[in-house]
């Protein structure tokens, strides 16, 4: 504790710099948090009591929230805190071999910290690289593609206590890996075109007039036109949202501007978690100006004066790009006051960086981020568009919705309905990964056949696809004719894929890993249900299921569907279910014919013995169970 | 007098003001939903979902749902119970819950919820989590053994005792109660035995030092009357009374 005191002696003013930059606002304390902790390297126990001071918030606040995302270090982690990416994906492509190579090369057990506190060595959730894997975070920074040369290159920079600063820049070069573009990937468009095009729709030689009035939006009747006129192209395009659930986004924001509120606010969800998918992370990468256009256009239509965009954690790497660009942005007249000369459309943007939740991808859960508090879901109603962040009107929207708003800004609805089927219009990208030839973005009208998509990504000896991640659906080669849409197979976007040679048991225990590890734990159906059905499947794993494991586990889903608090804990279940339905020797064949066996191995339970006294000889085991 | 609202719980109308919630509205009618994490005196919060009813079909907790007119409401099924028995029998997994040796034995609202579903067995493995107590303070016990994060203690300080005292931190499986002081003990912070906090834990985590057994077993609040009769007996009614 001493040692750690000492090694941060300007604690308290490097707290007091970050709080002061955050406004002294208890509603940043998730960014008050990751800045202290990047600043110092680490969250030294003192520094709860200080931002609880400086905050005006009660300590056990402060700490309630740090220990509820997995970025912030509540116990120490050592001066380099490496987590490997833990996606199905990545496992598949080696993970497990270089992480225990690095471990041994670093002498640390996995999950701890080294004796000397220099290093720990973790897992985490899909840290949405699955194109470019295995992959992990090095002190929050993204290192893709490694193999033994990169580990045996990050072992070294470690040892040698090098900063990360002066790590050579190739480690963390990331790909953005577009196969086929279609209508949004190949745009086209300038910065600020979305919003001079809705703009242009109010026009009609009345906007001019909307100048020195109360407010662009209620003063006058002609200033209302531009948004109204926006909002029905969005609303006849029929764009339904990318997240994953599909809301028709015209209706949303019209709720959202016709409720009455002291401010509106829009929320870009780039908290892109679930496992499998990454086509936001390109989208931000290299079309950052389509996604802020989108957000000022909607910020035109519902009437919304503050932005945010919720950056995942994963995701930091991209943060300096996105904050250069705003601020282009701002000197382009493109955010701020009077946004193209337009007098009185004031709007503005701030980028939340999360800290390693994936719930908070569910948009009230995001909310309450944003408001500096843990991640947990609201109870609904009422719901966002009414009753938002800080209570008030809100959107939250995908990333990759927002840049179809800004797409029909410019061409219309019309023009985006005529691509797609008649429930799904426009494109999806997806996210395609796991055993293909060309990982990478496919973008495609809604209606392409998984087959399709397999053919173009060179897809060999297909067993399964996983479509939208562990919450989506699981399919098998008997329905490679399904097509990607609302109507057959909705999708957020994750495509991966599964060859011949994979252990479907192992992908479903994988996610099942990944649902208890992510469940926020409001809610005793999800909190102990997803435990259960990790424990349930590492019993299988363990050669030690039976039947009744598979018993219990459909127990456990008509609990989880029944009664869980939100979206997590009604999909849990799903990666079994599906697999289970599809791939059933699967899990047969690791079954004991037992109806029942104790998950207690009595030899298992001396391990500890063995390893305090260093024996493993024969006689420090029982014999072997009949 | 004009016409009450009213909606119907297993075939029962229940009549409600507006802003009640259908498991207000149902207690002040004399009819019971089984419910752990909700309180009539504090905000309700829906954690523990043992109060899911299916509202229109649709399941809901019933303590964050509003009651509205015309709505049906099934609570008493079969389905729904057997539900309920599993999320019981999914705490007593969770925690370390030793019934024969625990002071709260007979004023335990887990306890007697499990008596009152017809939970006769753990039905899941135990978890056995290592949670030690906190014996600092020199009147209130914690074991946080029992705790089932029901959440009522952080409500009724925040809310009625006005401190903060307690507080969640961890997820998932990890999610656990703090106490709000640098130091982690209860000691450190400014609860007093005599607050609704320290009173209102349903179960055995904040117990109060030399007063265990008082009364004695066989003579506890829920030794005689079920949890379902004794939530009925608590419940806030309205002025005009029923008059039945």
């Amino acid at each position: 504790m001493d040692a750690m005191t000492d090694a941060i002696p300007d604690l308290e003013a490097r707290v007091r710099r970050v709080v002061s930059r955050w406004g002294h606002d208890a509603t940043s304390l998730v960014q008050v948090l990751r800045e202290v902790q990047e600043d110092c390297g680490q969250l030294p126990p003192q520094a709860f009591g200080l931002i609880a001071r400086y905050l005006r918030i009660p300590y056990s606040r402060v700490r309630g929230v740090a220990s509820f995302y997995s970025f912030l270090a509540v116990e120490p982690r050592g001066e380099y805190r490496v987590l490997f990416s833990d996606n199905i994906t990545d496992r598949m492509a080696g993970s497990e071999r270089l992480m225990e190579a690095m471990c041994h090369r670093l002498w640390v057990e996995p999950g701890k910290v080294s004796e000397d506190g220099l290093v720990s060595v973790g897992r985490t959730s899909c840290t949405g690289m699955c194109d470019q894997g295995p992959a992990l975070l090095a002190n929050g920074r993204a290192v893709p593609a490694l193999d033994e040369a990169r580990i045996g290159q990050l072992c070294e920079l470690i040892l040698a206590r090098t900063p990360l600063a002066e790590w050579p820049a190739e480690l963390f070069a990331v790909q953005d890996n577009v196969r086929r573009a279609d209508i949004l990937l190949g745009h086209g468009l300038a910065p600020g075109d979305a919003i001079r095009a809705a703009l242009q729709r109010g026009s009609r030689g009345w906007s001019e007039h909307a100048a020195n009035e109360r407010s662009w939006r209620e003063a006058y009747v002609g200033a209302a036109q531009g948004p109204i006129a926006t909002l029905e192209e969005i609303k006849r395009s029929n764009l339904r949202g990318r997240g994953g659930a599909g809301f028709t986004t015209g209706i949303k924001w019209e709720a959202c501007r016709h409720a009455t509120g002291l401010a509106r606010y829009v929320v870009c969800n780039a908290d892109e978690g679930e496992p499998g998918t990454f086509k936001d992370r390109v989208l931000l990468a290299s079309h950052a100006d389509l996604v802020f256009d989108g957000m000022t256009v909607a910020a035109y239509a519902i009437g919304a004066g503050q932005g945010f965009l919720y950056l995942r954690g994963e995701y930091r790497h991209l943060l300096e790009h996105l904050e250069a660009v705003l601020e282009r942005r701002r000197a382009a007249n493109l955010l701020g006051n009077g946004i193209c000369g337009q007098a009185g459309f004031d709007f503005d943007i701030r980028i939340h960086v999360g800290a390693g939740s994936y719930v908070c991808g569910e948009e009230s859960a995001l909310i309450e981020s944003l408001e500096g508090k843990r991640g947990v879901p609201r109870n609904r109603p009422p719901y966002p568009v009414t009753n938002g962040y800080r209570q008030q009107p809100t959107i939250v929207n995908n990333v990759e919705t927002l840049c179809a708003a800004a797409l029909i800004a410019v061409h219309g609805g019309d023009w985006y309905r005529a691509l797609g089927t008649l429930k799904s219009s426009g494109s999806k990208i997806l996210s395609v990964a796991g055993d293909v030839a060309r990982p990478g973005l496919y973008e495609y009208p809604f209606g392409v056949t998984v087959r399709q998509v397999l053919e173009d990504c060179g897809a060999m000896a297909t067993q399964a696809v996983q479509i939208s991640g562990p919450s989506g659906m699981c399919i098998d080669a008997t329905e490679f004719d399904r097509r990607i849409a609302f109507e057959d197979l909705p999708t957020a976007g994750a495509f991966t894929v599964f060859d011949a040679s994979r252990d479907m048991f192992e992908v479903a225990r994988n996610y099942a890993h990944f649902f208890a590890h992510e469940s926020c734990g409001f809610c005793t159906p999800c909190r102990v249900g997803t435990s259960m059905l990790v424990s349930a499947m590492d019993k299988i794993h363990a050669g030690n299921g039976t039947q009744h494991e598979l018993r219990e586990m459909n127990r456990l889903n008509r609990v989880l569907l029944m009664s869980a608090h939100c979206g997590l804990g009604h999909t849990a279940c799903n990666p079994i279910l599906d697999t289970l339905k599809r791939f059933r020797p699967a899990y047969e064949r690791k079954l004991r014919s037992l109806d029942f066996t104790p998950a207690f191995d009595l030899d298992g339970a001396l391990d500890r013995a063995r390893q305090m006294t260093g024996r493993d000889d024969a006689a420090a085991h029982l014999e072997s169970q009949p | 007098m004009s016409e009450r609202p009213s909606f119907l719980l297993d075939g029962v109308e229940v009549p409600f003001e507006p802003g009640q919630t259908v498991m207000q509205a149902a207690l002040a009618a004399d009819r019971y939903i089984p419910h752990l994490c909700y309180h009539p005196e504090f905000t309700p919060h829906g954690s523990c979902k043992v109060c899911t009813a299916k509202v229109n079909g649709r399941l809901m907790a019933t303590c964050t749902t509003p009651a509205e007119s015309a709505t049906e409401v099934e609570s008493n099924t079969e389905e729904l119970n057997e539900l309920r028995r599993t999320l019981v029998q999914m705490l007593f997994a969770e925690g370390n819950h030793f019934c024969p040796s625990c002071e709260k034995s007979g004023n335990c609202g887990l306890q007697a919820l499990g008596y009152d579903l017809g939970v006769m067995t753990a039905g899941f493995r135990h978890l056995f989590p290592d949670r030690p107590v906190d014996a600092s303070h020199p009147q209130i016990l914690l074991d946080f053994n029992r705790c089932i994060l029901c959440e009522l203690c952080v409500r009724a300080a925040r809310e009625v005792d006005g401190k903060h005292v307690f507080s969640l931190a961890g997820r998932g499986l990890d999610k656990h109660l703090i106490v709000n002081a640098e130091s982690g003990r209860l000691v450190d912070t400014d609860v007093a035995v005599t607050d609704k906090a320290v009173e209102v834990c349903p179960v055995g985590v904040i117990i109060r030092k030399r007063v265990g057994f008082a009364t004695p077993l066989g003579e506890r609040r829920y030794d005689g009357t079920p949890i379902s009769a004794q939530a009925l007996a608590d419940a806030p009614r309205p002025l005009e009374r029923h008059h039945d």
